[in-house]
């Protein structure tokens, strides 16, 4: 079978996955655990207990602020400390829960056992009420409330649920040691998903650097006999993850600019969130703990963790031997993508898949030159923008000509600013651009809104 | 030759005379009809085209004058009081004098008050460090140094002071025209009254953390302890989200709040004297002094009349 | 432990810089410039050094006394056009010839616009032209190279511009080339006259594929220059082979090979989309041609690049990128 890959642009940073053959250890929970309320994209959670409460591991702590918004829950048991502003990894304040950990009581009703249960309930509504209370959101980056990926608006109709195993980011190996681990919970996962969104054939989506994954899953499917459900092998190539690379690379056809995947009858679930997903389901399992890749060349040790949301990021890197005298950036995430930390006091949320740590000379950018018209950054733009004018129109902020050249479309992949020989901060610029162009187009539609409002009347 | 050069003449004047009536026609046909007043005022405005009333440019201003009813809400910030009556004059209206008004930086977080806790490695705009985290040291709200409001100004009125790592505003320049007012991601940037001989007094802090918290990222941080609020007698001062906020159109320029602050959050400028913190200080110990005694007389009034009574 | 750096994503970066770029392209220049070593000796030697030696000085002058900009001679393009221009010169022109044409491709073309990817034109031939048309004397009198490291060569135009004389005097282009010995295979591996970088095709053919491989350029601008220059010259000749010389004599002569490498694919004077490098490459094919049979030079790759550079940023604009889902 020829692999498969998308169609334009991209990069090929060396994959550098250092963790892949460390086996996912189990993280005891901090002493205290501070967990966000903004763990998801949309409105943040409303606190629904009291400072003075004593909490159970997987007691709905926080519930939704919105409609695009979802559940927090304890993720250890032990007595509310404290509800309020703390800086997050960024530095900002956001509210959080303070937990001070006593003992490991886990409410009633979840099965912690290891037995893998493979029968899957028929009430699809029920199943999207589960994976509601239980929290659960997208874990390949952008933490977007599954239960609503999985209710298209009406009229859309789903072909295919994609499960994103590419991990293109380099150094991560988290769902690369959950396929090996939990490959069969996942592929329950996974046809679960198939089956809400109208049974639906479902590809695995596998790069060629992961082999080893890609045969068990195969077997996997094989011994488990889901008809529906199959594994595709796919070239290395950054950003493969991306959910519109990705569904480009499955299925050959590219979402509209503005659109969403089902407007092409796709979904797409990342490797995680399909574990996560089994868990609620099968489990009655809330998304309370993830598994999050420690590593860098600087970092004594490698290891992929199952880790508590609400772990701080020095306990963790405690617990593995301490911070490295040379490493000058601490990432939440990949290398591409990843937000760095200026807080090392900041705690995980359920969307943190890594720790990376670089030194100085691996991460320091070098100082800007003048652009030589090479082409390189519109030749790796996945999304076919020319970032070399974008950038130009961000420092001018002429709004018009961003929208016209499609700087709404940029996904912030950072393939412009790696490729970059004249050391340009590309993205840097673009994003402001990109903010400039999407708040036009947003003020038009609000615009649009308020007259045809205005007209009805 | 004589030929040829007669015939180039001929054949230039004609196509001079044809090309000139299709311009003198089309000119004719195209003509818009304008409000000659608009030219008119524009040729008083400044001409910087800076967008500081809020329109695109000096000749977007004057065609809203010109179409405004009563010149309400159209001021142009940097001709000032000046401009403005000559435009009301040409337009045949009245104008009410706006008091004058400057930038004013709402940060004193100086590199030795507020510790560095991080290195920024980005793009070095505010706005492109703003959008990625809350700064480099472990104040969210401070001064990012990366002068935007420095390349926003068209004055040149801004300029980075390498030492403090703040924006400098220098006020002969300033037009208020609120360029960096937009600019500045923080918002720390305030237009306010420039006050009598340019005497002012504000509170050089936005932090909006609890005093313990504002105070640990930066030692002039504004702690929010109200002191300030509860020694002004004009009650100019409010409080509001741990940050106090001095009304310039109410503040009398006593300096009292500036000499109780026990952050120094409070700045003075344009002073012809130095403030004199102790003897302000003996001042306001004095009123309240008397304060309390003048209540003490009135309790002890009070209490007599009421004895009285209930005697009788 | 020191501050945390913090900067926006990514925070990996490849190993690409301007530097390495740069580098690439000297190293793909080497073969031809140790043919032309080899072919004319230490006199080539010496236009080379002088060439690019003038271009780093006036660089390093330019920036630092009248810019008063920090130095840019580290990102080595100046070594590049010193070397293209040595290249483009024939082994016989004098020194202080070489240097006013560094002065015109450094300060004129290149600085005056602002430095690198500020120019318009390729700054190596914006000197080599402005050298042809000023000391026509010692730019379209070529020396054929006798012997390796010989020192007095005989003196005689080039195949072109041998060509291009016989048409006058009206012979036909079959008889020019039987009196003149001329032969493909002479042509490929050791060329007769011209600019010293002319001599060794296959050298500078090595340089091309080591680019491309290497991925600094994308062979399609060089590829379409030859398929068009190959199929005018096919159809021109066709029609009347006398009047007019064939595909592979025009492909082989007159430092098109060098010019459609080298400076046809320089990043800063070239479009950035595939589509508009073919248009560009196509134009600068056919004005080759069109200078070649009908114009007065019996030379136009230096002119047809440097026009087509003129189109850049309209071919930038009239050829965007295919978008994603749009």
């Amino acid at each position: 079978m020829s692999k498969s890959t998308f169609a334009i642009g991209g990069v090929h940073p060396h994959d550098n996955k250092l963790a892949r053959d460390c086996r996912i250890e189990v993280l005891p929970p901090a002493p205290t655990m501070y967990v966000s309320v903004a763990q998801h994209l949309g409105a943040p959670a409303l606190p629904v207990v009291e400072v003075g409460d004593k909490v159970k591991v997987g007691q709905v702590i926080a519930g939704p602020g919105g409609f695009v918004s979802t559940y927090v829950h304890a993720p250890v048991s032990g007595t509310v400390k404290s509800i309020g502003p703390r800086a997050d990894l960024a530095g900002r304040p956001v509210t959080h829960i303070e937990i001070a950990v006593e003992g490991d009581e886990w409410m009633e009703g979840i099965d912690r056992s290891d037995n893998l249960v493979t029968e899957i309930p028929t009430d699809n509504q029920a199943i999207i009420e589960k994976i509601h209370s239980a929290g659960v959101v997208g874990l390949g980056g952008a933490t977007f409330p599954t239960h609503i990926k999985l209710s298209p608006p009406p009229g859309s109709k789903c072909e295919r649920v994609i499960i994103n195993g590419c991990e293109c980011e380099p150094y991560l190996t988290s769902d690369y040691r959950v396929l090996l681990e939990k490959g069969e919970q996942m592929v329950v996962g996974a046809a679960i998903l198939a089956q809400v969104m109208g049974n639906v054939p479902c590809t695995v989506a596998i790069e060629e650097n992961k082999p080893e994954a890609i045969a068990h899953i195969r077997e996997v499917i094989a011994k488990l006999g889901f008809k529906n459900l199959e594994v595709m092998e796919m070239k290395m190539r950054y950003p493969q993850g991306s959910e519109k690379q990705l569904i480009d690379a499955v299925m050959h056809r590219q979402v509209r600019s503005g659109g969403l995947p089902i407007s092409v009858g796709a979904v797409v679930q990342n490797v995680g969130t399909a574990l996560a997903v089994y868990d609620a389901v099968q489990k009655n399992k809330p998304l309370i703990d993830n598994t999050i890749t420690v590593t860098g060349e600087c970092f004594p040790k490698q290891a992929n963790l199952q880790v508590r949301v609400g772990t701080p990021f020095r306990y963790i890197i405690d617990f593995l031997g301490g911070m490295p005298a040379d490493a000058a950036k601490v990432i939440s995430g990949g290398p591409m993508m990843g937000k760095a930390v200026a807080n090392l006091d900041a705690a995980t949320l359920k969307g943190t898949s890594a720790l990376l740590f670089l030194t100085e000379k691996q991460t320091r950018r070098a100082p800007e030159s003048a652009c030589i018209r090479c082409g390189k950054c519109a030749d790796a733009c996945p999304m076919g923008l020319e970032p070399f004018l974008l950038q130009k129109l961000s420092r001018i902020a002429d709004t018009e000509a961003l929208e016209a050249n499609a700087a709404q479309d940029c996904i912030e992949c950072g393939c412009c600013l790696y490729s970059c020989p004249a050391h340009i901060p590309l993205l840097d610029v673009i994003r402001t651009g990109k903010g400039l162009a999407l708040g036009a187009i947003k003020a038009r539609a609000a615009a649009a809104k308020a007259a045809a409002e205005a007209a009805k009347k | 030759m004589t030929n040829t050069v007669i015939w180039t003449i001929a054949i230039i004047t004609v196509l001079g005379l044809v090309l000139a009536l299709v311009l003198f026609l089309v000119a004719k046909k195209f003509k818009v009809e304008e409000d000659p007043r608009i030219d008119e005022v524009e040729k008083v405005m400044p001409g910087a085209n800076c967008g500081g009333c809020g329109f695109a440019g000096c000749r977007a201003f004057s065609e809203a004058a010109v179409k405004s009813p009563d010149l309400e809400g159209i001021f142009c910030p940097v001709g000032g009081n000046d401009v403005m009556a000559k435009v009301a004059s040409i337009l045949g209206f009245e104008v009410k004098a706006k008091a004058p008004e400057v930038a004013v930086v709402r940060c004193n977080g100086t590199c030795e008050a507020r510790p560095r806790v991080n290195e920024y490695d980005g793009f070095a705009t505010c706005a492109v460090k703003s959008a990625l985290y809350a700064g480099d040291t472990a104040c969210a709200y401070g001064c990012l140094g990366c002068g935007d409001c420095v390349s926003a100004c068209q004055f040149g009125a801004l300029s980075m002071d390498p030492a403090t790592g703040l924006p400098v505003v220098d006020e002969e320049k300033c037009t208020a025209c609120g360029a960096c007012v937009k600019a500045c991601p923080k918002k720390i940037i305030e237009l306010r009254q420039k006050g009598p001989r340019g005497m002012r007094e504000f509170v050089s802090c936005v932090n909006k953390d609890k005093g313990p918290v504002a105070k640990k990222a930066c030692a002039n941080a504004c702690i929010g302890c109200g002191l300030c609020a509860k020694t002004c007698i004009h009650d100019a001062i409010t409080m509001a989200v741990n940050i106090a906020w001095i009304d310039s159109y109410k503040c009398k320029l006593c300096r009292e709040c500036e000499a109780v602050c026990p952050t120094g959050a409070i700045h003075g400028v344009n002073f012809p004297k130095p403030l004199d913190k102790d003897a302000v200080k003996a001042r306001i110990a004095e009123r309240k002094k008397k304060a309390a005694e003048a209540k003490a007389a009135e309790a002890a009034l009070i209490a007599e009349a009421a004895k009285e009574a209930a005697h009788e | 432990m020191s501050k945390l750096i913090v900067s926006p994503s990514p925070h990996i970066h490849s190993k690409d810089s301007t530097r390495s770029l740069m580098l690439d392209v000297v190293i793909a220049l080497l073969p031809a410039v140790l043919c032309s070593f080899v072919f004319y000796g230490w006199k080539e030697i010496l236009v080379m050094a002088v060439s690019v030696c003038s271009c780093l000085l006036l660089e390093w002058a330019i920036t630092r006394f009248l810019l008063k900009k920090p130095s840019t001679l580290c990102d080595l393009s100046a070594v590049v056009t010193g070397i293209l221009l040595g290249l483009n010169l024939p082994y016989t022109t004098p020194w202080w010839v070489v240097f006013i044409g560094a002065v015109v491709a450094i300060g004129v073309a290149k600085m005056t616009f602002g430095g690198l990817g500020q120019n318009i034109w390729n700054p190596a031939l914006v000197g080599r032209v402005f050298l042809l048309v000023s000391f026509p004397t010692y730019m379209t009198t070529w020396s054929q190279p006798k012997s390796l490291f010989g020192l007095d060569a005989v003196t005689g135009p080039t195949p072109l511009g041998a060509i291009n004389e016989g048409l006058m005097q009206g012979a036909s282009v079959q008889d020019i080339m039987a009196q003149n010995g001329y032969d493909y295979g002479q042509m490929l591996f050791a060329n007769l006259g011209g600019s010293a970088g002319e001599v060794c095709a296959i050298a500078l053919l090595l340089g091309f594929v080591y680019l491309c491989v290497r991925r600094v350029i994308k062979p399609w601008i060089t590829l379409s220059i030859f398929a068009t220059v190959a199929l005018t010259a096919l159809i021109f000749w066709g029609v009347n082979p006398a009047r007019f010389t064939g595909p592979v004599f025009n492909l082989l002569t007159g430092g098109l090979i060098l010019g459609a490498c080298f400076m046809a694919t320089d990043y800063v004077t070239s479009p950035m989309s595939l589509w508009g490098g073919v248009v560009f490459g196509v134009g600068i094919g056919f004005l080759t041609m069109m200078i070649r049979y009908f114009g007065s030079y019996p030379e136009g790759v230096s002119f047809a690049i440097l026009i087509m550079n003129s189109f850049v940023p309209l071919l930038n604009r009239a050829f965007h990128q295919k978008k994603y889902g749009r």
